[in-house]
């Protein structure tokens, strides 16, 4: 099973994006910022990340620099999900390391197309 | 909704837009079309029914139009698309390398995520295009869609529906709440109304054909008939593309399936398929379509 890890202030979203992830047989992890989710990764790096851009403590951005320098950190993919919307942001997400962008609000479809975009799942189960 | 109101209408959507309801569908109906009844100032669908009969011709269209099923993504299912860069595309721009123009016919491109992916495809295969004349007519049955098509302006939700980030970010010019596609790919589409049901003759021949998700609303006779003449649409040597769920396998020898490529079909002879018993019932039907 492979795992996930869910880093976002907001305790519903968690538990929203927690309810889609394991319908897509992700087993979870949760984190509310990204100090937090640093120290789960030193223990156990995720095989994928969905992560808040704006967190009190240390924010996503941060925390993926971070992430990304542990040792084996270049492995899991790191799927922003952020009410930040636009452009300028998402291109530094994406040239400090992350591998997809999800601009809030998102439904199940978003999150198992973005997750098949970058090869989590198989193409088909995006598509159920 | 009355029986014969509901026969009236399966009719009149079959003859229209090759729409096949079956007997039961009668929600459908009514979710689509009261609130179109409704915004026309009508009571409800009996006297939408006799407004049809009477032949109003903008409610035809607005009737036509509402029960037709525009969804769509950006890179649907995915594997067709690599199919058109790895297998398709490597193929025509050798075959046509004397020529260099090639020809792309979306046959139902709905709101034009599914031209604008051919699109991107298309630039990013950058260096091995350049010089090319490329020409991508996508074409639907709906004006609403095909505004929407031309505009190329999609809300955030449909943005993130099958389109990689670095695709949207690459192609895309963010207005506000939503994102314009870029003119230099809005350029490369030159977009048609068209009733599969029709003559498609005067839109000459294509390279490729991609004709997916709409056949699966139609009737056999139907199908055959759209597959027969697009195969005299198409270069002998070029491809057609159908959705997951449809095939050509039972219904035509017009087209072959390409082993495996699914959805990829190549076109047989088509004069053979001309003397083929199974188009003598079809054609006429297609004269009664036609005189809508
Ligand atoms: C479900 S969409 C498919 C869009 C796209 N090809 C895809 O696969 O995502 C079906 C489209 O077919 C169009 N359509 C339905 N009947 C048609 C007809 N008789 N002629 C042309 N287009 C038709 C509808 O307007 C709709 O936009």
């Amino acid at each position: 099973m492979k795992t996930c890890l869910v880093v976002d202030d907001s305790s519903v979203v968690r538990k929203i994006a927690r309810r889609i992830l394991e319908g897509l047989e992700f087993e979870v992890t949760e984190a509310e910022d990204g100090s937090k989710a640093l120290e789960i990764c030193k223990r156990q790096l995720p095989d994928a990340v969905l992560l808040d851009w704006n967190m009190p403590v240390m924010d996503g951005f941060e925390f993926m620099g971070h992430m990304r320098r542990l040792p084996g950190g270049d492995q899991p993919k790191v799927v922003f999900c952020t009410t930040e919307n636009n452009v300028a942001h998402i291109a530094q997400a994406l040239s400090g390391g992350a591998n997809e962008y999800i601009m809030k609000p998102f439904d199940k479809d978003i999150i198992a197309d973005k997750f098949a975009e970058v090869g989590l799942i198989p193409v088909g189960q995006a598509m159920v | 909704m009355t029986p014969t109101e509901y026969e009236y209408l399966r009719k009149f959507l079959k003859d229209n837009s090759g729409l096949d309801l079956s007997a039961d569908k009668q929600y459908l109906i009514e979710s689509r079309l009261l609130p179109l009844a409704r915004k026309a100032g009508l009571s409800g669908i009996a006297e939408l029914v006799q407004k049809l009969q009477a032949g109003s011709r903008q409610l035809i269209t607005d009737v036509v139009e509402a029960m037709t099923t525009n969804e769509t993504f950006f890179f649907r299912d995915k594997v067709p698309f690599d199919h058109f860069r790895d297998t398709i595309m490597p193929e025509v721009i050798k075959a046509r390398a004397g020529k260099r123009s090639v020809r792309i016919w979306c046959a139902a491109g709905s709101t034009g995520q599914e031209p604008y992916s051919l699109a991107m495809c298309l630039k990013e295969m950058g260096a091995a295009l350049t010089g090319w004349r490329v020409e991508i007519i996508a074409t639907d049955l709906s004006q609403e869609v095909l505004e929407k098509a031309k505009a190329g302006v999609y809300s955030q939700f449909e943005v993130q529906r099958g389109l990689p980030i670095q695709m949207l970010v690459k192609y895309f010019k963010q207005t506000g709440e939503t994102w314009q596609i870029n003119p230099e790919l809005r350029a490369m589409i030159q977009h048609r109304q068209l009733n599969l049901l029709h003559d498609f003759s005067q839109f000459g021949t294509f390279d490729v054909i991609f004709c997916r998700n709409v056949l699966i609303y139609f009737d056999q006779d139907t199908k055959i008939n759209i597959f027969n003449r697009l195969a005299r649409q198409i270069e002998p040597d070029g491809f057609l593309v159908l959705g997951a769920a449809e095939t050509v396998v039972g219904l035509t020898d017009t087209f072959r399936p390409i082993p495996d490529r699914r959805g990829l079909y190549k076109p047989n002879d088509p004069r053979a398929a001309v003397a083929k018993p199974v188009l003598a019932g079809a054609a006429p039907r297609m004269a009664v379509m036609a005189g809508r």
